[in-house]
């Protein structure tokens, strides 16, 4: 018995110096240690062992399986690191080679522009309401106190269709249709299209606006700079300051006009902001008490603020586009670049 | 508005430099879009005294001695031939900046900086200067005009810096004035916010004037057309002596880029800059009667104004008439039959405010505009218009150039001479707007700055509002401007503190536009966005006949021009447009999307707010065709949580063979096709473009809730199944038939067609993957027995056999 173990001892070590793959390693681990395998036929034939060796021999026996397992898993890590690096090598790719085209779509960046805009302001309260793109000149022009005698209108140059209907001039217009069929507390915004009779690099006879319009008990002019200053520094960056200066909408008393400081130079004065540290944004400003008065709302009660921007000025600013032709000609090379 | 410096200097005393005001006129809302330095072009052009000047042979030079006091004693040689000893003129120095001139010694064709020269040998150290040479006409300086040398006075100091001189140090504000302003159209209306903003008082001009007695004959005025005209004002002047003007009248108008006529017409335009009230001189001896009637035209009637153009007229133009025609177009230009000549020697001043919509349609339906159309279409007020003919009458006198008659005209159906606007304001309320607490004596401060009477006793102020302010109205806008001057960077940031809490966000519509674009961008599609409207001719490129709905656009009144001229009724000529665009500038492949409004008139034309209806419009071209995009169209069924199904379809502009109906639960809701070889072939296409649109509002109604379906606990089973059927035979009639023929029959996909000899001629293989989804029991030992249900619904229905 003795004898037979050192053999199959001898044997094992001849074995496991010629074992060169992993699979070759499992069917020689099999051959000794396997159920069947040569070390558990040694055990079995224990039963023919006179009882006294039995002990003596049953520990050389199992010291042998102890042996050979520990060989056998050394070896097969030793084995397994060497697959690996030869497979490694034989699967190595030229990491720079070009990658493959998943192609996806991409939002306009109106569509960009109105979203962050709108998660900003909802965040704040803002409900979203489209109104009309034709319009009447009661809602575009004299709800919002600007009668047909009124200087203000030259200020925008209305496509009409009819004496009176009009493409909207300004998304102003369905701050009326929102307060004559809402009560304080309102808080709205109001994108969508609007159309002037104008068209150069930085006009475009068809544009978006973004409105928004608060009205409530107590609303001041701090209120509208601190809404303001939290926009601007969402959409622009958070060392953005705001500005106000006087201006002049029919709608809104006081006006003002709101200038950003200069996020690409920090207000040093740069090409973007034409030296002068700011840049237009927007137009806002106190809702006049006649715009409230003809929506059925007490201004004695309730003060508001509106404010109306240029989607298509933001998204100018925010990506660096210089001409706003770019923007509705639907040129895929422009497009594809919108990811965000 | 454009105000210089050296005139706004005689109203308030300016003791800052022109950009420390330009700064402060954009604090208080006058926006200087250009700051123009009028010399900014000239320097080193000193006074110079030629004191030696002799000819040099054979030429037309001089070799001259100038002296320049301290800067020292140049030779200087000049060819101008009004130079001799004794004479001073502007002597450019070596380094010096001046225009050069063309051969005509007047037109301006650059900037020169004078080098030390030498003419025929002579060694020259500077120029001396003509006018054009430093960019002073006759008007702006005496002899400015003149070819030769600019003579300057013999008062003038050798070595000074001509600029002053010259009035080239001046500065041109051209500043932003807001439509509620129309009283800072003036130089004296920016003057006074200059002396608000700087903490001086305005001195205003001089509007006294001596009337001569006589037994001077009245001149009647009647306004006939009282809404067009609320107040006339007339003065009778007589033994006028045409003249020039004097300088400082013509430099005044130079200054503000208007030329200088006759001293009569001068003064009207004087008060035009300095009031901003415009004004008109009639030749009294051209008007028939002595009668002025301001009426509205007949109709037919004509008149040709100053300038030569004739022009019928209707019943809506203003005119100002005599006895009998019309002498002027009210508020535009007078007219040629009683323009001031030399030797005109009475004159009707007239001063009136008219209508500013009337001006404003008059001059644009004659397409006549001018200074004074211009300010009446900004609105002028009853209240200057009485300053500005007391400022004519004060000129007058002053110019010493007629004698100012008794005779006045006054004519107003509205204005009130006496009645002063009086306000009472709550402090508070002015406060509570703002937001800040602006103290009771800085308010009234301000408001007195702005000529405001005020007083304050206790809340309450009461303000007499100054009366060429109409645009006051409420206290929002005595806030507007007592803010303006306290200082915007006062106003401090909060956040509506004592607003009522509301709940933002997006409607449950705009939540399903936001889904469906994702899903599109998911889909590898671009966004775009065109314009709403195009021209009929888009509607041609697509074949769309005569009759179709959509040729009944709505059309703009006043279009940009004929490309942009109606609304537009489908998305596709646009969508077809942008893929043309693309493939023209080498795009050559492309997957598109817009979400956007189509018109729909009730009538034509249109007098009800037409139906504005959302459309979705896809438009593929390059690697991707009529099923890529059908791919997408079924996910967005997907999405609305339903199915589209399509049928064969015919459109004018897509291939009859290649384009479907998109229904869903049995309604059209939309197309989709491949644009029809003739169309493409018009466009120069030379890749396939596949183009669809839906009714987005009717896919919609057809979206259903999305709910959980259990998962059934015995498994999916597939089979497949290959069948040979006619050519005709549509994939939908055969899904649908094996749809009906069991109820657990989940999924229906086509996975292969055949053509060819092994079906037979006019066959087809199609082979399907069939899923069955079990309820509440397993479904493997009735399989067989499904698939025979469907075998012979299909050889019933369709003559199908299984293949």
């Amino acid at each position: 018995m003795k004898d037979k173990i050192k053999e199959i001892e001898e044997q094992i070590n001849a074995a496991v110096s010629d074992i060169q793959t992993s699979k070759n390693l499992m069917e020689i681990k099999m051959k000794f240690l396997g159920k069947t395998g040569e070390i558990s036929a040694l055990m079995k034939n224990m039963r023919d062992v006179p009882a006294e060796e039995r002990p003596s021999l049953g520990k050389i026996l199992n010291a042998l399986r102890q042996r050979a397992e520990e060989r056998f898993a050394s070896l097969e890590e030793k084995i397994k690191k060497a697959e690996l690096k030869k497979r490694y090598a034989e699967e190595k790719i030229d990491v720079t080679l070009p990658g493959k085209d998943m192609p996806d779509g991409a939002y306009h960046p109106n569509t960009l522009v109105r979203q962050e805009l709108i998660s900003i302001f909802s965040g704040m309260g803002f409900e979203v309401f489209e109104g009309p793109e034709i319009e009447n000149d009661y809602y575009n022009f004299t709800a919002l106190n600007t009668p047909a005698d009124h200087p203000a209108r030259d200020m925008q140059d209305t496509f009409y269709l009819s004496p009176d209907l009009l493409l909207r001039t300004q998304t102003s217009a369905g701050q009326i249709r929102v307060m004559e069929n809402k009560k304080p507390p309102i808080k709205i915004l109001s994108p969508g299209k609007v159309y002037r009779s104008d068209d150069d690099a930085t006009h475009s006879p068809m544009f978006s606006q973004m409105e928004g319009l608060v009205v409530d008990k107590g609303i001041t002019l701090c209120d509208l700079k601190g809404m303001l200053d939290e926009f601007a520094k969402k959409i622009f960056g958070s060392g953005v300051k705001t500005r106000l200066r006087p201006s002049y909408f029919p709608f809104t008393e006081p006006s003002v006009e709101v200038d950003v400081s200069c996020f690409e130079c920090g207000g040093k004065g740069c090409r973007l902001c034409k030296g002068t540290g700011w840049i237009e944004v927007l137009g806002a400003g106190m809702v006049n008490r006649r715009v409230l008065e003809g929506c059925g709302i007490d201004p004695d009660v309730y003060t508001g603020f509106a404010f109306g921007m240029g989607i298509e000025r933001i998204a100018m600013l925010k990506y660096g586009i210089n001409n706003m032709k770019l923007l509705f000609e639907g040129d895929v090379r422009f497009l594809k670049q919108f990811k965000g | 508005m454009k105000a210089p410096l050296s005139w706004l200097k005689d109203y308030v005393d300016i003791d800052v430099t022109a950009e420390e005001l330009q700064k402060k006129l954009f604090s208080c809302g006058f926006e200087v879009e250009e700051l123009i330095d009028i010399g900014k072009d000239i320097s080193g052009v000193v006074v110079g005294e030629v004191i030696e000047c002799e000819p040099v042979p054979e030429t037309h030079l001089h070799v001259c001695k100038v002296d320049c006091g301290e800067k020292g004693i140049f030779q200087i040689c000049c060819g101008a031939d009004n130079v001799k000893k004794g004479i001073k003129a502007p002597c450019a120095l070596v380094g010096a900046t001046v225009y050069a001139t063309a051969k005509d010694h007047v037109t301006v064709e650059g900037v020169v900086t004078i080098k030390k020269g030498k003419l025929r040998g002579i060694e020259s150290f500077g120029m001396l200067c003509s006018g054009a040479e430093l960019g002073v006409n006759g008007d702006m300086f005496e002899g400015g005009d003149y070819c030769g040398l600019l003579l300057l006075p013999q008062s003038c100091k050798n070595g000074e810096d001509v600029k002053h001189i010259l009035g080239l140090d001046d500065y041109i504000f051209d500043i932003s004035v807001t439509a509620n302003r129309p009283d800072c159209q003036s130089i004296l209306g920016i003057a006074r916010e200059v002396a608000a903003v700087l903490g001086k008082k305005v001195k205003e001009p001089d509007y006294k004037f001596k009337t001569v007695k006589g037994k001077d004959e009245k001149i009647k005025v009647s306004i006939l057309a009282p809404e067009l005209c609320p107040r006339y004002i007339g003065h009778y002047v007589k033994d006028v002596k045409i003249a020039p003007s004097p300088q400082w009248l013509k430099k005044k108008l130079a200054l503000c880029g208007l030329r200088s006529i006759n001293n009569v017409v001068d003064i009207t335009n004087f008060i035009l800059l300095e009031l901003g009230q415009p004004m008109h001189a009639f030749d009294l001896r051209s008007l028939t009667g002595r009668e002025i009637v301001v009426r509205r035209a007949k109709n037919g009637e004509k008149i040709t104004t100053l300038d030569g153009n004739k022009f019928d007229l209707n019943s809506e133009n203003l005119v100002i008439c005599d006895g009998q025609k019309p002498c002027a177009l009210a508020g535009i230009m007078g007219g040629l039959n009683s323009e001031i000549e030399d030797d005109t020697k009475e004159v009707f001043f007239e001063s009136a405010k008219f209508a500013r919509d009337s001006v404003r349609k008059t001059a644009r339906a004659l397409g006549q505009h001018s200074d004074s159309s211009a300010l009446f279409e900004k609105g002028v007020n009853e209240y200057t218009a009485e300053k500005a003919i007391c400022r004519a009458l004060n000129l007058i006198c002053a110019l010493n150039c007629g004698t100012v008659t008794e005779v006045h005209a006054d004519e107003t159906t509205t204005y009130s001479r006496t009645n002063e606007k009086n306000m009472t304001v709550s402090v508070a309320k002015i406060n509570a707007l703002l937001g800040i607490t602006v103290p009771a004596a800085e308010m009234v401060k301000i408001l007195k700055s702005l000529n405001f009477k005020a007083e304050v006793n206790g809340d309450e102020m009461r303000l007499v509002v100054p009366r060429y302010r109409e645009d006051i109205d409420g206290y929002p806008d005595i806030a507007e401007e007592i803010i303006r001057f306290y200082g915007y960077d006062r106003i401090n940031g909060t956040f509506m503190p004592s607003a009522a809490i509301t709940n933002g966000g997006y409607s449950e519509e705009q939540k399903a536009e936001n889904k469906l674009k994702s899903l599109l961008v998911a889909k590898g599609l671009y966004e775009i966005s065109t314009y709403s409207f195009y021209s009929q001719k888009d509607l041609d490129m697509l074949h769309i006949p005569a009759d179709a709905p959509e040729r009944k656009t709505i059309k703009i009144l006043n279009p940009i021009s004929e490309d942009l001229s109606v609304m537009r009724t489908t998305l596709a000529p646009s969508m077809v447009n942008t893929a043309v665009r693309n493939l023209r500038r080498g795009n050559m492949e492309g997957k598109l999307f817009e979400l956007a409004k189509i018109y729909i008139a009730d009538e034509l034309p249109v007098k009800n707010f037409p139906e504005e209806k959302q459309v979705l419009a896809l438009g593929m071209w390059g690697k991707y065709g009529f099923f890529e995009m059908k791919g997408v169209t079924e996910s967005i069924a997907a999405a609305i949580n339903n199915k589209f199904d399509y049928e064969p379809f015919e459109k004018p502009f897509l291939h009859p063979g290649i384009t479907a109906k998109i229904l869903c639960e049995g309604e059209e809701i939309g197309y989709l096709g491949m644009l029809s070889p003739a169309v493409a072939q018009e466009l120069a296409l030379d890749r396939a473009v596949v183009v669809a649109e839906i009714d987005y509002e009717k896919m919609q109604s057809h979206a259903k809730p999305f709910k959980y379906a259990p998962l059934s606990k015995f498994p999916e089973i597939t089979r497949d199944l290959a069948l040979t059927c006619d050519r005709e035979t549509t994939c939908a009639e055969i899904e649908k038939e094996i749809y009906s023929a069991c109820k657990f029959v989940s999924a229906v996909k086509l996975f292969d067609v055949y053509v060819g000899e092994q079906v037979g001629a006019g066959k087809k293989s199609m082979a399907f993957k069939i899923t069955f989804t079990p309820k509440d029991e397993a479904l493997e030992e009735r399989i067989d027995g499904f698939i025979k249900k469907i075998l012979n619904n299909l050889k019933f229905k369709l003559n199908i056999e299984l293949r």
